[in-house]
């Protein structure tokens, strides 16, 4: 086991530099130049030239666009990172973990309800769904899970958006707290923008929750109906345990084991499609934020939010084997 | 009907593989039909000394087995109706919605090569940045800047933006003047084109890597499968955002264009095709048939791809056809930020895009709704018809 991991983790360290090369040249080739961009009016009134943007672009490290130049970029980062510095954020000025860490707790709150919601919503429709095979309300769960696979995050959004708060103006459509209040600073007034933000957040929720059930529901009705063919449950039925008792005692549990895996993998990718909802919603998740420094060049962060994903899906993949092994003993790592 | 429901189950937990076992089921059932004469079809001419034994069935391939369980689940049929309507709108659509006579297609002055006095002969109405539409007589004065000139009455133009729904426009125009109707077919063209090469790519490239790797094992398998992870791991929708925008960069014609983001989407989704084949071909690799061709001498190009590959097909005639609705997304996502497909083309992330502005999402649905409706159309039937082929090629791997 403990050899297992070992390998697993020397394995992972592998696979992010592999990706980091990858995700490192394509950033650099990207159009949207950060010093371009910023010195592009002060260049046109002529208070800076040409060699003067050359000179910031050396002095952010991204002046050099040749192959060897963007190999010792990458080196460079390489090096740093190593260290545990991820460098400034052009946009913010800040050091990039502290802005992934500032930010992440918002995209991080609606990435844990959401997932939790999901689980609550989807195990008892699939196994509903599965106990009632080729029945009506069988066939009107899949239909409705299978539409929350096929809607596109932003056009379930806009239509929520357009629905909830345009037409009956239940919930508010875009940021996290009420632009024109004030919140004293007292304690009644915290709790009066943490219900605020509360609220602003029930639709980037329920938008993220209704796209992500379909796949959970599914899984779980195929787990339960092939753990219903199973042996022991033709057992249990003859014992004459009543139905609820040998779906909800025997099945149940069974049932659970591939979604234990399952659990692991949800978090990166609900944290990677948190990019469009939180740009809909204008919430300033790092969602939002890595969007914002993909439209303008800003090198270090991007590289710092996307090794953050990779790092979750290694984590995850790693974790999820592990878990299955825990919770059924008849899988050996090795 | 309740005995129809047994024998669908019954059906549906048996394997594949026996075609006269399949057969025997049915006898209380419909189709199976008696006969005496010829019970060996021509395709089964190696089983003639079988054939003795099914002489009161009709012997079905199993491809006839397939598509009859296929078509037994309601959910495959109405997938396949979806995605056939679909077809016929973006592909045929466009012609069709030509003929009526009160449809009018964009034609300015300029595309016709026409000079400015032919267009005004030709009852062209041009349009100026001043005052919309212009009189023959006042062009002679040309005081004005012309905008544009567009072919008779009922075309767009910019002045003809955001029409609502009716005369002429089903749909209506979008904010540039284009009608929405007629984008929707055209987007729907490029969407599907989109979704069905990149499939093919993603499995060409599948079938490659994962025959490779699954069937030599060892050291290529380990590195194949390490390109693999890395490619399973890295963000697919912010990287192909980056890849896009770099794509962007280049300039490139929007016809162009369309062909590179198929690559880029192919590049950065072929892992999950790869790593399935693999998963399969070292199941398979140990079976006997394999170690026959390897005792007849067939090279291992041969046995990968003509003995191997072949046995892993009805799984990846599932997972391309599940992959077809996840193509159509990822494109319109990217079309949605505009790293996707490029204005004048059509597609309908772009149109869900205008719904940026509050504007159109609140008083111009007639823009967003219907692109955002045929997407899960798209989405949806892909995904129907995938589930429906699994259930009816694969009774044992419902996954």
């Amino acid at each position: 086991m403990f050899k297992y991991i070992v390998k697993r983790l020397l394995i992972s360290i592998v696979i992010l530099l592999g990706v980091s090369i990858i995700i490192y040249f394509l950033v650099r080739l990207m159009p949207a130049d950060y010093v371009d961009t910023k010195f592009a009016s002060q260049l046109s009134q002529g208070s800076i030239d040409q060699e003067d943007i050359q000179r910031f672009k050396d002095l952010y490290g991204i002046g050099d666009n040749s192959f060897t130049g963007i190999l010792s970029g990458y080196f460079k980062w390489l090096g740093n990172m190593l260290r545990g510095d991820f460098g400034n954020s052009f946009i913010h000025n800040k050091p990039v973990g502290q802005v992934i860490g500032e930010n992440m707790w918002i995209s991080f709150a609606i990435a844990v309800v959401a997932t939790i919601l999901q689980f609550l919503i989807a195990i008892p429709l699939g196994i509903t769904s599965a106990t009632h095979q080729y029945s009506v309300r069988d066939y009107v769960t899949t239909v409705f899970t299978m539409i929350g696979i096929a809607l596109p995050t932003y056009f379930f959004a806009y239509i929520a958006i357009r629905l909830f708060s345009t037409e009956l103006g239940w919930l508010p459509n875009s940021g996290l707290v009420n632009p024109s209040k004030n919140y004293a600073d007292t304690f009644g007034g915290g709790m009066e923008k943490l219900g605020d933000i509360i609220v602003h957040l029930i639709l980037p929720v329920f938008v993220t929750v209704i796209l992500s059930i379909g796949g959970l529901m599914r899984y779980t009705r195929t787990n339960t109906l092939e753990v219903l063919n199973a042996d022991y449950i033709r057992t249990a039925r003859a014992k004459g345990l009543s139905e609820k008792r040998v779906v909800y005692k025997h099945a149940f549990r069974n049932t659970l084991i591939p979604l234990a895996t399952l659990l692991a993998g949800i978090l990166p990718s609900l944290f990677g499609g948190m990019m469009i909802t939180e740009q809909v919603f204008s919430i300033d998740g790092i969602g939002n934020l890595a969007y914002n420094a993909l439209r303008q060049g800003d090198i270090p962060f991007i590289m710092g939010y996307n090794m953050f994903l990779a790092v979750l899906t290694v984590i995850g993949t790693l974790f999820s084997d592990i878990m299955y092994s825990i919770v059924d003993p008849r899988v050996k790592l090795q | 009907m309740k005995e129809q429901d047994n024998n669908i189950l019954q059906e549906e937990t048996e394997p594949t593989t026996v075609t006269m076992d399949e057969a025997s089921v049915h006898t209380d059932a419909e189709v199976v039909v008696a006969d005496h004469e010829g019970a060996v079809l021509p395709e089964e001419g190696e089983n003639a000394d079988v054939g003795a034994d099914m002489e009161t069935y009709k012997e079905m391939s199993p491809m006839r087995l397939v598509l009859r369980r296929f078509f037994r689940s309601k959910l495959s049929i109405v997938g396949l109706v979806m995605i056939v309507a679909l077809f016929l709108f973006s592909f045929l659509g466009p012609v069709v919605y030509g003929w009526f006579d009160n449809v009018e297609w964009i034609h300015t002055a300029h595309e016709d090569n026409l000079t400015l006095e032919e267009a005004v002969d030709r009852s062209y109405k041009v349009y100026s940045t001043q005052s919309g539409v212009i009189d023959a007589e006042d062009l002679n004065e040309e005081t004005f800047t012309i905008l544009e000139v567009v072919d008779v009455e009922n075309t767009s133009g910019r002045a003809n933006g955001l029409l609502p729904p009716g005369e002429g426009h089903i749909l209506g125009t979008d904010d540039q003047g284009m009608d929405v109707f007629a984008r929707l077919m055209y987007g729907g063209r490029i969407s599907l084109i989109i979704g069905f090469i990149v499939v093919i790519l993603e499995t060409l490239i599948g079938i490659v890597v994962g025959g490779i790797s699954g069937y030599f094992g060892g050291w290529i398998d380990n590195v194949l499968m390490r390109i693999v992870d890395i490619f399973n791991c890295i963000p697919t929708l912010p990287i192909l955002l980056i890849a896009s925008a770099v794509i962007d960069s280049w300039h490139l014609a929007p016809d162009v264009q369309i062909y590179v983001l198929m690559v880029i989407i192919t590049l950065f989704g072929w892992s999950g095709t790869a790593r399935l084949v693999r998963g399969q071909i070292l199941g398979l690799r140990e079976q006997e048939y394999i170690t026959a061709t390897e005792v007849m001498g067939f090279s291992p190009w041969r046995r990968i791809f003509k003995h191997l590959v072949p046995n892993v097909m009805p799984q990846l005639i599932v997972s391309m056809t599940l992959g077809l609705g996840s193509v159509i997304l990822y494109e319109s996502s990217l079309s949605y930020l505009g790293l996707g497909v490029q204005l004048p083309k059509a597609a309908w992330g772009t149109m869900i895009a205008l719904a940026k502005s509050r504007e159109v999402l609140i008083y111009h649905m007639n823009i967003w709704l219907p692109a955002g409706i045929l997407i899960v159309i798209a989405v949806l039937g892909f995904n129907f018809i995938g589930d429906g082929l699994r259930d009816a090629m694969d009774p044992k791997a419902r996954k």
